[in-house]
């Protein structure tokens, strides 16, 4: 894998802006797959608007941060990794939850604060988790999750097993002191991990390229001999090529791999935020580049589906997610005589013996 | 029962834990190559290789971290943290992470890791290489801190901190590294949350942990012998859980108190004992509690002033002096 930019097959930088976007479907996927990506992300889409309609009618509360606009990138990410691989994310990451396979019912579960949300309520949007589809955690100290992940990939390691874990995190992470950390020690140890920055071009309200000294975030790597790519982040395809040949050179070499993948994000940094230091054209522009009805139409043109079957899978999505609401509402909150359950993992220390 | 020092009793039990479960490993600065910065890890690189002893480099936030994540997926980390001061760099990972993970994913993955690390000064190391810092710690729900006083406590508590499935600070105290004692053979354990009445007493109590606990029942062990005054030390070993049951009816029993530390005075450990003898044993108290404590300053490093902002046994005596009853009890 080269750690120079990758240019897409016309040669065009793949963080150009102005540009009309062009996905190109290669001949050898299957149809399921494409289509099921295309669902996915849509999935992720009618999640986060419902979630912002459930926060403005204060059935969510705290803070609640959307993937709207980063969908390809969600998909893609997860796409290009194996079940058995760990999943570390930070707080905007409910559609990885989603499509690590965690049912949608549960995240939004979670997000009412409800004793079936897949945390059981005590983690709230920010703090997604589920063993079970080895997604160890959204965190919400921007960075906390870096060094953990690559304890993780540690443990792999120690254990000499296979899997690799890959860990997420926004542009504004990559200027605190956990992100260099964390890829030095990953690099001197060789983990198998893969850091993955969404580069969404804004941490809050600070433009990427005002937060670091480099704009370009994969060229970090290279300080630590790193291997790292930049993707379009808006081209779901791109995302997973690009993840699946990360994931590989970290199983196959134990050796940590960057990746950054270009996207935007298309609402404020969270539900309350009003987005008023961008300008309306800036916006207008970046949802142009919005992923979801390129690939629609991309599908469209190859013949892999048609009207009626996008229309199948948009009511598809819309019974899903209004599902997961009605389920959320009627779940039951945690038990007060709960309250004080789990800040302790059972002892298993055997008696003193003196 | 063999002697042994308090270095001793952590090297055998890192080692004979190290044995027994192959999860457990050891990391941080100079732990391999160099022994460790005070030899607690001496010979282990040698005996279990770089794959269990692991070198790090000087970035503490990171493998800290690194620690919380490997024991989400199972294994048993014990970190060493060169000195005690040096933990600031890591407190996000031990505030934020092993310190909420288990709670806040709801009970999914516990955090099975001891971080060890000794405290204290007196060494002319100034303000930045003498501190106390185990309030912060003790104060964080999801977290336990032991401290230990003797060879044989610091070996049944790391090995219940090893053992334990919750992320524990394991306090050490550079001036008890050499102190000898007894240590009993075989796989024995001390319980969290148990604090022990290391001298029996009825004048007063002074309540304690760590190396001062050590001074306490020296001064106690002597005005005994002297036939001076009769004095109970309650020797806390865990501040997280702490035994509140043991030193309220040690109170309850002599009537008086100190509590003696080596933090600083304000909203330090002494501030939590004094408040729980006055909730749990107000009736029972002939005089108001006395706290022996740090100076606040930052430690200078001229040795006058170190001295005069160190607190040890001829502070304690004067509170045991000041504060016993004129008559001595029968």
């Amino acid at each position: 894998m080269s750690t120079e930019q990758q240019k897409r097959p016309d040669e065009r930088d793949v963080t150009t802006k102005s540009n009309s976007r062009v996905v190109t479907l290669p001949d050898d996927e299957d149809q399921e797959t494409l289509v099921h990506y295309y669902s996915q992300m849509l999935l992720v889409r009618r999640f986060e608007e419902k979630s912002a309609e459930m926060y403005n009618k204060a059935r969510i509360g705290g803070y609640c941060h959307l993937n709207l606009g980063e969908e390809a990138t969600v998909v893609g990410f997860c796409a290009g990794m194996e079940p058995r691989d760990y999943v570390y994310t930070n707080y905007r990451e409910h559609g990885y939850a989603i499509c690590r396979g965690i049912p949608t019912k549960t995240v939004m579960a979670e997000l009412f604060g409800k004793e079936t949300g897949c945390s059981r309520g005590r983690g709230g949007s920010m703090h997604l988790f589920s063993l079970e589809h080895r997604l160890l955690g959204g965190y919400a100290i921007v960075g906390g999750q870096i060094p953990l992940a690559t304890g993780a990939a540690f443990a792999v390691a120690y254990r000499g097993s296979d899997e690799v874990v890959v860990c997420q995190m926004g542009d504004g992470t990559t200027n605190g002191g956990p992100f260099f950390e964390s890829l030095n020690l990953a690099k001197i140890y060789k983990l198998p991990i893969v850091f993955f920055i969404v580069n969404n071009l804004y941490g809050m309200a600070m433009p990427a390229e005002k937060g670091s000294a480099v704009p370009e975030l994969y060229r970090k790597a290279h300080a630590f001999d790193i291997l790292s790519e930049r993707v379009d982040g808006n081209d779901v395809l791109a995302v997973r090529n690009a993840m699946r040949r990360a994931v590989s050179v970290a199983r196959g070499q134990h050796e940590p791999v960057l990746l950054e993948a270009v996207s935007y994000r298309f609402k404020g940094h969270s539900v309350i935020d009003p987005d008023r230091y961008r300008s309306e054209e800036e916006v207008k522009q970046g949802r142009a580049q919005d992923p979801i009805p390129a690939f629609a139409k991309h599908l469209l043109e190859a013949h892999l589906i048609d009207e009626q079957g996008l229309y199948k899978i948009d009511e598809q999505v819309e019974r899903e997610v209004e599902e997961a609401v009605r389920f959320a509402e009627e779940s039951p909150f945690p038990p007060l005589e709960s309250l004080m359950d789990y800040i302790y993992a059972p002892d298993n220390v055997e008696s003193e013996r003196r | 029962m063999a002697e042994v020092s308090f270095r001793q009793a952590l090297n055998d039990t890192l080692r004979e834990e190290m044995l027994r479960d192959e999860n457990v490993f050891i990391m941080g600065e100079e732990i391999g190559n160099f022994e460790g910065s005070y030899k607690i890890t001496a010979g282990l690189l040698k005996e279990f290789g770089p794959k269990r002893v692991v070198d790090t480099p000087i970035a503490e936030n990171g493998f800290v971290g690194m620690a919380v994540g490997a024991a989400m997926l199972g294994l048993r980390p014990v970190v060493e943290i060169m000195t005690f001061n040096f933990i600031a760099l890591a407190i996000d990972e031990i505030l934020n992470h092993a310190a909420k993970i288990y709670y806040m994913f709801g009970g999914q993955t516990p955090v099975p890791m001891v971080i060890r690390t000794p405290g204290g000064g007196g060494q002319q190391l100034s303000a930045t290489h003498s501190q106390n810092l185990e309030a912060w710690f003790a104060h964080i729900p999801g977290l336990q801190v032991v401290a230990p006083s003797t060879p044989s406590d610091a070996k049944g508590l790391l090995r219940t901190a090893i053992r334990n499935n919750n992320p524990v600070l394991f306090l050490e105290h550079l001036a008890l590294y050499n102190h000898k004692g007894e240590v009993p053979e075989g796989d024995y354990t001390i319980p969290f949350g148990r604090a022990e009445v290391t001298k029996e007493g009825k004048d007063l109590t002074v309540i304690s942990y760590s190396r001062k606990a050590a001074i306490a029942h020296e001064v106690a062990s002597r005005l005994e012998r002297e036939n001076k005054l009769s004095v109970e030390v309650v020797d806390l070993r865990s501040l997280r859980p702490l035994d509140r049951e043991t030193l309220v009816n040690s109170v309850k029993k002599t009537g008086r108190a100190i509590v003696f530390e080596e933090d600083w005075r304000s909203y330090g450990i002494g501030a939590e004992i004094v408040a729980t003898v006055q909730e749990d044993a107000f009736d029972y108290l002939d005089a108001p509690i006395k706290r022996v404590a740090s100076v606040e300053v930052p430690l200078p490093y001229s040795k006058p002033l170190e001295l005069a902002a160190l607190t040890g046994a001829p502070e304690l005596e004067d509170a045991i002096n000041a504060l016993a009853p004129r008559r001595r009890r029968r």
